[in-house]
């Protein structure tokens, strides 16, 4: 026996009062509206939203510089971390003129995140050397397609006029690393 | 021949054998890395100074300690001569500050550069380095170069080893590139923009030790450690035709000579057979490369042991450590 809670079936025969009926139906309706006066487990989800954690890691960014480009430089490191390979993306060679679009002399051309494959465990966000990638409070939303949650730059980039801010991702020690001066890893 | 420990390693080499080439012979972690050394070209050597080593004895005769440390991969050895490389915290502390200078002017551009992930530079700082530097200065900057059509030069890249200097005197017969300038100034160039067409020119490519040259064919395709490393060969009239394919699926994104365990090249290939074959049908593929598991290119790599040799080796270096002590755990590194 596995627990303590499974009990022998006995097939006997009912008495009076059980087969009175009435009686069972009545403790049945009352569980019911036990049930119905107790708080609700579930909330209205899109008009309400549960509070969530500070730290929370739900879809991703790809973030912007101060001047507007693309921080990302295909460098790879996001995708070697990644446990479940969520994460592909082919390099180009910036263009003449493409500096404003583009911080570093590579970009990444194609940056596609399976969200399917995602674990959202944040190892990528840990592994990015140029501060492009964060995970954010958004909710990746459903789709009744595969392909759909396939998202490419399209949707991870963020918008140059609607900034996604991400500073509760970054805790005092990163500020910290970012402000010394001899590290060449932000400039 | 002569007797000399390493480590507390005894090995017995031919006179005239380097350190380093006798430490090499032993094998393992007591070997001095080396970036400008290059075993398969003459005369490379004692410029970069991380093969730094300590002469704890100069000879059975002569007892006395060498005054300095030295390059180890330009000092010959001597019978009874005792060097000391992880065993000596001044070796170790010497090294770190050869790194430290040796990135002085590097650009640290590694998520950008196609050599990170096989790059000697980042081995040795990240075994070697203290993770910070000192330096508050800018760092040199140079416009890149292309050199002929296939070849990309990052000057800011170059640690001046001159490995390709010599690989365009010892491989091609007509020389059309070298160093210029002295000291902080000193670049890598060809003379007013020469191309370098020669047909073993490729190779320089290969011994750079860093990102200062570049496959262009390459350049941006993929991360080496998304690539498959397969071994591969073809008749070629002018090399040995033995390389190593750089896969993605099928696709070969590029071709590279065979390097070996101190990712030097014994068997140099040509041009033709580097950049103008880019199909698996071109070549008879032997199967995958054997790349170190440290490395960061032998993830999702599989490949097939061989157990015999496998063995062969723990008995080879059993036989090494039989009796004797193992160097010590780098005290400076833990730290």
């Amino acid at each position: 026996m596995l627990t303590n809670r499974s009990k022998v079936v006995v097939k006997k025969e009912m008495n009076f009062w059980e087969r009175m009926y009435l009686p069972a139906i009545l403790s049945g309706v009352v569980i019911t509206i036990k049930h119905l006066l107790r708080r609700k487990a579930t909330i209205k989800f899109p008009e309400q939203k549960r509070e969530i954690s500070k730290v929370w890691r739900g879809q991703h960014v790809l973030k912007r510089d101060e001047h507007g480009a693309e921080r990302c430089t295909a460098c790879g490191l996001c995708a070697v971390a990644c446990p479940a390979e969520a994460i592909t993306m082919t390099a180009a060679e910036r263009k003449k003129g493409d500096e404003g679009l583009f911080r570093e002399e590579k970009y990444a051309s194609v940056y596609e995140i399976n969200m399917l494959r995602c674990i959202f465990c944040g190892l990528c966000e840990e592994a990015c050397p140029k501060e492009a990638i964060f995970l954010t409070d958004r909710i990746v939303s459903t789709d009744y397609e595969r392909h759909g949650f396939i998202y490419g730059k399209d949707k991870l980039v963020e918008a140059v006029d609607k900034r996604i801010d991400v500073t509760v991702r970054q805790t005092p020690e990163v500020l910290e690393f970012k402000k010394h001066k001899l590290l060449s890893h932000n400039r | 021949m002569a007797k000399l420990t390493i480590d507390g390693v005894e090995v017995e080499v031919a006179d005239g054998t380097t350190i380093l080439n006798a430490a090499r012979q032993i094998g393992g972690e007591l070997v001095p890395p080396a970036m400008c050394y290059y075993s398969s070209l003459k005369e490379t050597g004692g410029k970069c100074r991380v093969c730094l080593v300590k002469v704890a004895q100069g000879s059975g005769k002569d007892p006395r300690p060498m005054p300095k440390l030295v390059a180890s991969c330009r000092t010959p050895v001597a019978d009874g001569m005792v060097v000391q490389n992880l065993t000596s915290p001044e070796v170790l502390e010497a090294r770190k500050g050869v790194v430290e200078f040796l990135l002085l002017n590097h650009p640290l551009d590694c998520p950008i550069c196609d050599q990170a992930g096989e790059c000697d530079l980042q081995n040795l700082a990240y075994e070697h380095g203290a993770s910070t530097t000192r330096y508050e200065e800018d760092r040199r900057t140079f416009e890149k170069i292309d050199i002929g059509d296939k070849i990309k030069l990052h000057m800011t890249r170059c640690i001046l080893c001159y490995r390709c200097t010599f690989v365009a005197d010892q491989l091609t017969n007509n020389r059309v590139h070298g160093v210029l300038g002295r000291g902080d100034k000193s670049e890598i160039s060809t003379y007013i923009q020469k191309a370098v067409d020669n047909d073993f020119s490729g190779n320089m490519i290969d011994v750079c030790p860093v990102g200062a040259l570049t496959d262009k064919t390459f350049r941006f395709k993929s991360r080496v450690w998304f690539t498959k490393p397969m071994d591969a060969h073809r008749s070629c009239t002018k090399c040995s035709g033995k390389v190593v394919l750089w896969m993605k699926g099928d696709d070969v994104l590029r071709v590279s000579a065979r390097k070996d365990q101190y990712g030097e090249v014994k068997e140099y290939i040509c041009n033709e057979c580097r950049f103008d074959h880019k199909s698996v049908g071109d070549w008879t593929v032997e199967g995958p490369r054997h790349i170190d598991r440290h490395s960061v290119i032998s993830q999702n790599h599989y490949e097939k042991i061989d157990l015999q040799k496998l063995k062969k080796e723990v008995e080879r270096q059993l036989e090494f450590q039989k009796g004797k002590p193992l160097p010590e755990s780098n005290p400076l590194l833990n730290s």
